[in-house]
């Protein structure tokens, strides 16, 4: 059997232990015969955060448990922020290593904006699909497992034997493994437990952190809210016996402080919130080809779009996707596409195509591992060059990425409003880890400014020119189909200031210079982010998209270690806003911390003229002449601060 | 090109009324090159239907054929090789108000972009799609096409192609929810011209493949059938074309064809020669997916806003006690 790398004993102990679980409390193993009538009278112990997992074979409802939960905590004024785990395929085998589907709920007494790192107590509805976990080294060690216990005398011994072997082992390792009956539980309330432990570990759960029952009730009736009321009830009954079970079973509780709620919140993904900013942003239309992770926003867009009159088209590939916003937004109605990796690859030459005939194009791409099908379920950071230079010839475009759940909302009433106002395409870079990761946000507060102008149908003044380039600007005043006077042949050819194809050297440099220009003039408009942290320093890490909450928090420990150290977040990526050069320049070592990959030096053949550094360390290198270094992470998980700290500690010590 | 040309090609329409409202620009295609009829034809319709120029778009690909918008006064997008389709799409669910049209090349619209003509017509929007036709790549300069006959010597095929032609016909009248499809040549004007203005009215994709003559490149190709109208064979019926007398007396080689007959449409389609020219499928009732879908549709700020705080509603955490209750 091989060996559970993450437990392996820490040699290091982790640098910030006060969440973690106390190894003071004795194993305990509860079965079935003890006739406990009492509650016990645990101690709640005070914790500041605990990241918790419920995994499950697929179909077992541990996401909804999950996400309930994660609602419950953040309804009560607990700071969240869950993550879906995903197996890649859609029924992986029962009891499959692999194939572990739930939920990854941070719950901490302050607000928190990414995962955070190891998980601290974790309920398993059966022990193969906790290996993945463990085995991907998921787990802090000692952390504490409740595990189901039916396995153990399951009618296949082959079955048991896994079981009590895992089991075993977990122990052997340090975990504390708990055993529960969830199965035999849950079945004195329903026929087939697969379909109502979910409930009954949301009870418990509930119970171990404090949570109020009544909003978890409440929560219960939200959710299954489309159902029959006796669907409600019976869901509702499995989540009090689970409470009433870990009650009287259970020595586990925890506290934490909670935030009064004093503002509106809306709980959502990046995906849902993307979902909403298109919608927010008054764009329409929105073409698109289903692709992992990008789908599940236009799923929520179609749920929500034709009732305000948008269209969600499913093309019949990416680039027919992106031919069709294309020519909604030509023909005055500035469309969006959503994607992922291979079918941003895809849509590259329409994209070149907008830019060169000053469409407006929302593009969105929700970055996975790649290259090719790469990982589709897992986070990547591997699109930024191919944003920027995907396309060929000079395509000069915009390029945005978000780094949270609000940002992906309001990312998309931004980008809609560059690309018209600019008359070119605008690149959202989300990824994996923001589209399925949730997070409280202050609920936004509708603007009509968010929303497009309605299409100009008025006539064009005579003898005015299509791409009439402003000189200093590169703008254009595009004219629609409809409005009189302005008929016109937009073309991909190269063309002059009347549209028409031209092939002379005076023309084309025309359209190359003002077709950058126009990223010149948005880039004057930019504000340079803060730095996060101190101003200058030992050491600047500059992060772009979703790692801006775990880099922060990395930045947070290591200052409260006595460390020098800040960061500088990147939204705009092109055009990069003024400043961010003198900023590099103020600190000793600069590196970027991306999940993409970077050679690694420590490999024979790599050295300082062959190493391939990760996209935006190559990019600050040639626009800034600064030596900026990076770290990457391929693990396909999301960014861990504990991981972020631990590297830059190296890289101070190497200073 | 020959000099023997049925006296219908020399015949063209009765000018009354000036063509140059929607003229513009000089084409460039070669002397001779059967694009300058589906462009006379083209602007011809337009005059007769009185289109409104700044309510009619030509979409194209990339091709020779494609720069036909623009010699049209118009508003064109000349988009890239093979998409003309979804561009053309985009713009009608965006714009069900604007007249549409599409041109493109047998290698734009059969091969690159192969996948959107079948979806295309599927979707059925109401599009008016013209295939120029040549056999070949013309703009890249002689290279086989889909639909170039077995053992035709290109530049990639110097030794003659290899593969039987594609049959854009059948092909489309395989799709469900095809609607309308016809076959015109560009050396018989009027009839073109005929299809082309049915194609216009019917609501829907309207399909047309043009045999289109591409002297530079495939010099003679449809010589044998410019020479001989017993080799064309002309589809009438009441509720597609009535043929002229001029037309009638020329091409003799007559069907009688009720375009609403799928089967018969099929069993036309699969002849190449005689070349059948005329409507071969029509159906009005198709369904069209701009409708289905409600493309275009008016949108209030306040169905915005509304549509926006219901969602937020159901993702929202509200404070414990909201001030109602205090
Ligand atoms: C993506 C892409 N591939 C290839 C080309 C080169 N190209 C331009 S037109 C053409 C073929 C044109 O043939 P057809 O569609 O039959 O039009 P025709 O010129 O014959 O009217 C090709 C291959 C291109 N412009 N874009
Ligand atoms: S190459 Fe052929 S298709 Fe192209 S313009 Fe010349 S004749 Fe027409
Ligand atoms: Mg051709």
């Amino acid at each position: 059997m091989r060996a559970y790398r993450g437990a392996a004993p820490p040699e290091n102990p982790p640098a910030a232990p006060p969440h973690a679980p106390g190894s003071s409390s004795a194993l305990h193993v509860p079965t079935l015969e003890r006739p406990v009538t009492q509650p016990r009278r645990a101690l709640r112990r005070a914790i500041d955060e605990h990241v918790v997992e419920i995994v499950s074979d697929s179909g077992e409802g541990a996401q909804r448990c999950g996400q309930s939960f994660g609602a419950i905590a953040a309804r009560s004024g607990l700071g969240i922020w869950t993550v879906e785990i995903i197996p890649a395929e859609i029924q992986p085998p029962a009891r499959s290593v692999a194939g572990a589907s739930g939920n990854r709920i941070r719950i901490a007494s302050r607000p928190v904006t990414n995962g955070g790192d190891e998980v601290d107590l974790v309920v398993a509805f059966n022990e193969q699909v906790l290996r993945g976990r463990v085995e991907a080294g998921e787990l802090r060690p000692g952390a504490t497992i409740l595990l189901e216990s039916a396995w153990s005398n399951d009618r296949d011994p082959q079955i048991a034997r896994e079981y009590a072997e895992t089991r075993e082992e977990l122990v052997a390792h340090g975990y504390r493994v708990i055993d529960i009956p969830m199965d035999a539980e849950s079945r004195k309330i329903v026929s087939d437990p697969r379909r109502g432990k979910n409930m009954f570990a949301l009870g418990m759960l509930c119970l171990i952190y404090g949570l109020d029952l009544r909003l978890a009730r409440e929560q219960i009736a939200l959710t299954f809210g489309k159902k029959d009321q006796a669907v409600i009830d019976q869901n509702v009954r499995l989540l009090e016996a689970g409470w009433a079970w870990a009650e009287r079973e259970l020595d586990l509780r925890y506290e934490l402080k909670a935030m009064p709620v004093t503002a509106p919140q809306v709980v959502m993904n990046g995906n849902t919130a993307i979902a909403l900013g298109i919608l927010a942003s008054g764009m329409e239309i929105c073409a698109m080809y289903p692709i992992t992770p990008a789908t599940s926003a236009s799923h929520y867009l179609t749920e929500v779009f034709e009732r305000v009159g948008g269209i969600v088209h499913q093309a019949e590939d990416e680039i027919a996707a992106c031919a069709f916003a294309i020519g909604a937004s030509y023909a005055g109605k500035c469309a969006v596409t959503i994607t992922s990796g291979p079918g941003f690859s895809l849509k590259q030459e329409g994209i070149g195509l907008a830019v060169m005939t000053e469409i407006p194009l929302v593009v969105v791409d929700v970055q996975r591992g790649g290259p090719s099908t790469g990982q589709p379920t897992k986070p990547e950071q591997g699109d930024l060059l191919a944003a920027m230079f995907g396309a060929h010839g000079d395509a000069p475009k915009v390029v945005l990425a978000v780094s949270g759940i609000e940002d992906c909302f309001y990312a998309m009433i931004t980008a809609r409003k560059i690309a018209e106002t600019f008359n070119t395409v605008v690149i959202v870079l989300s990824d994996g880890s923001l589209a399925t990761a949730q997070q409280p946000i202050p609920r936004p507060a509708f603007s009509e400014e968010w929303l497009a102008p309605p299409v100009d149908q008025s006539p064009v003044p005579e003898g005015a020119l299509p791409y009439d380039w402003d000189a200093t600007t590169g703008l254009i005043r595009r004219w629609i189909p409809g409005q009189p006077g302005g008929m016109h042949t937009i073309t991909g050819v190269a063309h002059d200031r009347a549209g028409h194809i031209a092939y002379d050297a005076t023309s084309n440099e025309d359209g190359l210079r003002h077709r950058s220009l126009k990223l010149a003039a948005l880039q004057r408009t930019l504000r340079c982010p803060s730095v996060f942290g101190g101003d200058d320093g030992d050491l600047l890490i500059v992060g772009w998209g979703s790692t801006k909450g775990a880099i922060e928090e990395a930045v947070e420990r290591l200052r409260a270690e006595g460390r020098r150290v800040s960061s500088l977040h990147l939204g705009f990526i092109q055009p990069l806003p003024s400043g961010v050069g003198e900023i590099l320049r103020r600190f000793r070592k600069v590196v970027t911390v991306e999940m993409a990959w970077a050679d690694r030096p420590e490999d024979a053949l790599i050295d300082e003229d062959n190493r391939r550094y990760s996209p935006l360390a190559m990019l600050l290198r040639s626009r800034f002449l600064v030596d900026v270094d990076c770290w990457t992470d391929v693990s396909g998980r999301p960014m861990r601060p504990g991981a972020i700290r631990d590297a830059m500690i190296d890289r101070l010590t190497s200073v | 090109m020959s000099a023997q040309l049925p006296p219908c090609l020399l015949w063209s329409p009765d000018d009354h009324r000036p063509l140059e409202e929607y003229q513009t620009g000089i084409p460039r295609w070669c002397v001779g090159c059967g694009d300058n009829a589906i462009l006379a034809a083209v602007q011809r319709l337009c005059r007769d239907e009185s289109l409104s120029p700044e309510r009619t778009v030509f979409v194209s690909g990339i091709g020779c054929s494609s720069r036909l918008p623009h010699y049209m006064r118009a508003y064109g997008f000349h988009g890239t090789h093979g998409r003309a389709l979804p561009i053309a799409e985009g713009v009608k669910m965006a714009r069900p108000d604007l007249t549409v049209f599409v041109t493109t090349g047998d290698g734009d619209c059969l091969s690159i972009g192969a996948a959107h003509w079948l979806h295309a017509l599927r979707y059925n929007m109401d599009l008016t799609v013209l295939l120029h036709d040549n056999h070949i790549y013309g703009l890249t300069k002689k290279q086989v096409s889909p639909t170039s006959p077995i053992g035709t010597r290109s530049n990639t095929t110097p030794k003659g192609s290899f593969l039987p032609p594609l049959n854009p016909l059948t092909v489309t009248l395989g799709v469900p929810n095809a609607s309308f499809v016809a076959q015109a040549v560009d050396w018989i004007p009027e009839v073109l011209y005929q299809i082309l203005s049915a194609a216009y009215r019917h609501k829907g994709t309207s399909f047309v493949r043009i045999l289109q003559r591409c002297p530079e490149f495939m010099p003679g190709m449809f010589d044998p059938w410019v020479r001989d109208p017993s080799r064309t064979l002309l589809l009438r019926h009441e509720k597609a074309l009535t043929l002229s007398p001029a037309v009638a007396a020329t091409y003799r080689n007559q069907r009688e064809h009720d375009p609403s007959d799928m089967n018969a449409a099929r069993e036309i389609a699969s002849v190449d020669d005689p070349i059948p020219v005329g409507i071969l499928y029509h159906d009005p009732s198709a369904p069209r997916y701009e409708e289905i879908r409600n493309g275009g549709s008016v949108r209030t700020r306040e169905t915005i806003r509304r549509g926006l705080e219901a969602e937020l509603d159901r993702l929202t955490i509200w404070p414990e006690a909201p001030a109602a209750g205090a």
